[in-house]
């Protein structure tokens, strides 16, 4: 089964390195990693779409959280969650196919960023299942280059993990204080 | 590993002054200091009076601090920096504190990937310092550069590159508690040489600033209820205990437990010791190797309880067909350590000495005859024993059990890997935690020696016995130049029998005997080999030989070197074959022959074997 999990860490040099060693030397199957910077630069959060079974996942959670450097883990995927890819496909426009290239653009809520004499570039965001749908009505016109990124996600609503990542920052602030 | 360039030209001390936060716990005033003197601060602050390594070009500064703290703590150099790191880890295991080493860069640190797998696998407390090149050289090849965080990312509990002065004493300080928190482990930290050399203004910090509960969780009270609940019903009742008892400090707590419930206890590989084994209420170690009583009893029980023990492929064999009849329950400090092989119906997480008095306050006492009669008859049916015929070639299980008879089971003793290995487990009788030094999840060959001296340092009006294999034994054989140097009650018994000899019995048993790279005739005269390091050395030939020659090894004092020749044709019963349930337990030689025959007599299988 396919789960998205969603990862607090420290914003330290060598923690995605670390992340992927512990995926591949435990031998855990990635769909895909997304990592960035939160509003709060020390910590990143990491987007990881792993495939296995309750074992497996039950599994990657903890060694996830075994490291130093986790802050907290969330398996989104039996929550409410917010899922998204963004791409960037390069696809041939020539005269006669220009307009239904434009056209299958619209209609999939999407921008084009750059335009030359033969090619768009269509930048598109969206869930997994648009982006491949997208990706498979443009390969009838010619898709020269394409890359993409893996799912970022995010728990709907205003929920525990923001609370608890305040709680937890605010933690891991008092612990590097001398007592006084 | 002596060879090095020396870098010219001084770093500059970085901008800005060092934090001077207002702190009154911290005695160090905040003044100039180089970064090596930071390192030996910090070590003198944990506790550290001893550290094992080898120089080089990148260590140093660090290695200059520490001979100006000379009379605080002793820096041993080793021939090798494996040797170090073993001899790091035998005093980590023999004592619960935390070992040092410190090396240099490049193969200083490579040297060490051994010994940081070994104690990752065994969970032993390390600090590892390695020496890098200068900040300004990383990433370029430079000499004796190794990309040493990479390498040991997956055999170190954590590790560090330290990449400015400012905070390098809360890295130390860091270290020292990943290392000896919750689970222990090693932990690396990798120093340039300029900021070891660097001076700045930086406070060390007494405290880290990583909190405890990211590796002590805080215990399911319902959870504990639970298992209570279980072990009111239970008939048959089994203790499994590991290493995890002897890391917590627990062994005390594990007694008065299995005292209060008059559960039967069995123990692992790693934790003989933790519970005492002439106490009528343990029942032998149990796995691969174990006694067919503690594997019968582990399969018909109806309750098994796992404290601090990991459900190792050694111990479970065939999962689908491991103790099928009873209901688990697991008490450990790893939560990656839960339903990682095996399922469990119920368990905590948490501090064990904690737990342990928790449960042993909720436990009723009740008596378990039944199950105890059953135990003894299965002891009865295939006791552990050996047969030792006085005009014979000596047998090793015969060596082994003279060592414990004239130590009186009270030395310290560290194994190599192998045969011998087991049949020390089987022979000899541990009543307390920490006297057993064996490398059990990696296998270290090569381990045993380096790890007796380490006790040894730890120990010193101590007897001190490493138990080898003549396989083992010249892998690391170059640090009795140590032995020697530091005049160490450190006796080594080699258990001879010219081959490597768990692999030979696997030979004999599966691949009907090739000895593939098993035989080893080329040895050197171990007596003449002592004596060419100024160590007295002693062979026995004979069973009569081996008594007198034990006699005075283990009795009087200073290192000795004992090469006992031994029957090549030993195996180690019982075994449960890798991958095998407990029905395919071997009991000896002759059953061995006998289901030999039974297999040819019946239909073709593949015979799978897992190494």
């Amino acid at each position: 089964m396919r789960h998205t999990i969603s990862v607090l860490v420290n914003n330290h040099a060598g923690v995605l390195s670390r992340v992927s060693n512990l995926f591949s030397a435990r031998g855990y199957n990635i769909d895909s990693l997304v990592v960035g910077v939160t509003d709060d630069p020390k910590v990143s959060r990491m987007t990881i779409v792993v495939r296995g079974d309750d074992r497996v996942i039950d599994q990657v959670e903890k060694q996830l959280n075994k490291l130093v450097d986790t802050i907290k883990v969330s398996d989104l995927t039996n929550e409410d969650f917010i899922g998204r890819d963004l791409a960037l496909i390069k696809v041939k426009a020539e005269p006669h196919t220009r307009s239904q290239v434009m056209e299958i653009v619209q209609c999939f809520d999407a921008k084009i960023v750059d335009m030359a004499l033969k090619s768009f570039i269509i930048e598109v965001t969206g869930k997994e299942s648009k982006i491949n749908g997208m990706v498979e009505l443009l390969k009838n016109y010619g898709i020269l280059e394409m890359v993409r990124t893996g799912e970022v996600a995010i728990s709907r609503g205003k929920k525990v993990q923001e609370e608890e990542e305040k709680k937890v920052k605010m933690k891991a602030g008092k612990a590097g204080q001398s007592n006084l | 590993m002596a060879e090095f360039i020396v870098k010219s030209g001084s770093f500059a001390p970085s901008k800005g002054v060092g934090t001077l936060r207002e702190t009154t716990m911290d005695k160090q005033k905040t003044k100039l200091k180089k970064g090596a003197e930071m390192v030996v601060e910090v070590l003198l602050s944990e506790g550290v009076d001893i550290a094992w390594g080898v120089t080089g070009g990148a260590i140093l500064p660090v290695y200059d601090a520490l001979y100006m703290n000379r009379d605080k703590i002793r820096l041993i150099d080793t021939r090798h920096e494996q040797g170090a790191v073993h001899m790091a880890e035998g005093y980590a295991k023999s004592t619960g504190k935390v070992g040092v080493c410190v090396v240099t860069s490049g193969p200083g640190a490579t040297n060490i990937v051994t010994g940081l797998a070994d104690a990752y696998m065994d969970s032993v407390p390390l600090v590892a310092i390695t020496g890098q090149v200068p900040t300004s050289l990383i990433g370029t090849d430079g000499f004796q550069e190794a990309d040493v965080v990479g390498i040991t990312r997956s055999c170190t509990k954590h590790n560090y590159l330290v990449k400015n002065i400012q905070e390098l004493p809360q890295i130390m300080r860091d270290a020292f508690f990943i290392a000896k928190s919750g689970r222990p482990g090693p932990v690396l930290v990798d120093i340039p040489k300029d900021i070891a050399a660097a001076s700045a203004e930086v406070e060390i910090p007494s405290k880290p600033s990583i909190p405890l509960s990211k590796f002590v969780p805080t215990p399911d009270m319902n959870e504990l209820d639970k298992i209570a609940e279980l072990m009111k019903h239970a008939k048959r009742p089994l203790i499994y205990a590991g290493g995890g008892v002897i890391n917590a400090g627990a062994a005390e707590d594990l007694y008065k437990f299995a005292r209060k419930t008059n559960f039967p206890v069995t123990l692992t590989l790693m934790g003989l010791g933790a519970y005492p084994a002439t106490d009528r209420q343990f029942i032998d170690m149990l796995g691969m190797h174990g006694s067919y009583r503690a594997n019968m009893a582990l399969t018909y029980c109806d309750l098994l309880i796992a404290i601090g023990s990991r459900f190792d492929d050694r111990v479970t064999g065939k999962i689908s067909e491991f103790s099928p009849h009873s209901k688990k329950v697991h008490i450990d400090v790893d939560p990656t350590s839960i339903g990682k092989n095996v399922k469990v119906d119920a368990h905590v997480l948490g501090d064990m000495r904690f737990i342990l008095k928790e449960l042993t306050k909720r436990a009723g006492s009740k008596d378990y005859d039944a199950w105890y009669d059953e135990l003894d008859g299965w002891n009865q049916k295939h006791p552990l024993g050996y047969k030792q015929d006085p005009k014979g070639a000596t047998l090793p299980q015969f060596a082994i059990d003279e060592i414990y008879r004239v130590t009186k089971g009270d030395a310290y003793v560290a194994t190599e890997v192998g045969q011998h290995q087991m049949w020390a487990a089987q022979y000899y009788k541990f009543n307390k935690p920490r006297r057993w030094i064996t490398s059990g999840g990696l296998g270290t060959m090569g381990f045993g020696f380096p790890a007796a001296i380490g006790a040894a340092f730890a120990h010193p009006n101590a007897t001190v016995v490493d138990i080898a294999g003549d396989g083992s034994f010249q892998m690391t054989l170059q640090e009795l130049a140590i032995v020697k140097q530091y005049d160490l009650n450190v006796k080594t018994i080699i258990i001879n029998n010219k081959f490597m000899g768990m692999v030979k019995q696997w030979q004999d048993l599966f691949f009907d005997k090739r000895y593939a790279a098993t035989s080893i005739p080329a040895q050197p005269d171990f007596v003449k080999l002592a004596d060419a390091y100024g160590i007295k050395g002693l062979k026995a030939e004979t069973p009569k030989e081996t008594k007198e020659v034990l006699e005075e090894a283990l009795t009087k004092k200073g290192p000795y070197l004992v090469d006992i020749v031994v029957d090549a044709e030993e195996h180690v019963y019982p075994m449960v074959p890798a991958g095998g349930a407990v029905k395919d337990i071997v009991l000896s030689k002759e059953h061995e022959k006998q289901k030999a025959i039974e297999e040819r007599k019946g239909p073709k299988k593949a015979t799978q074997v897992h190494l």
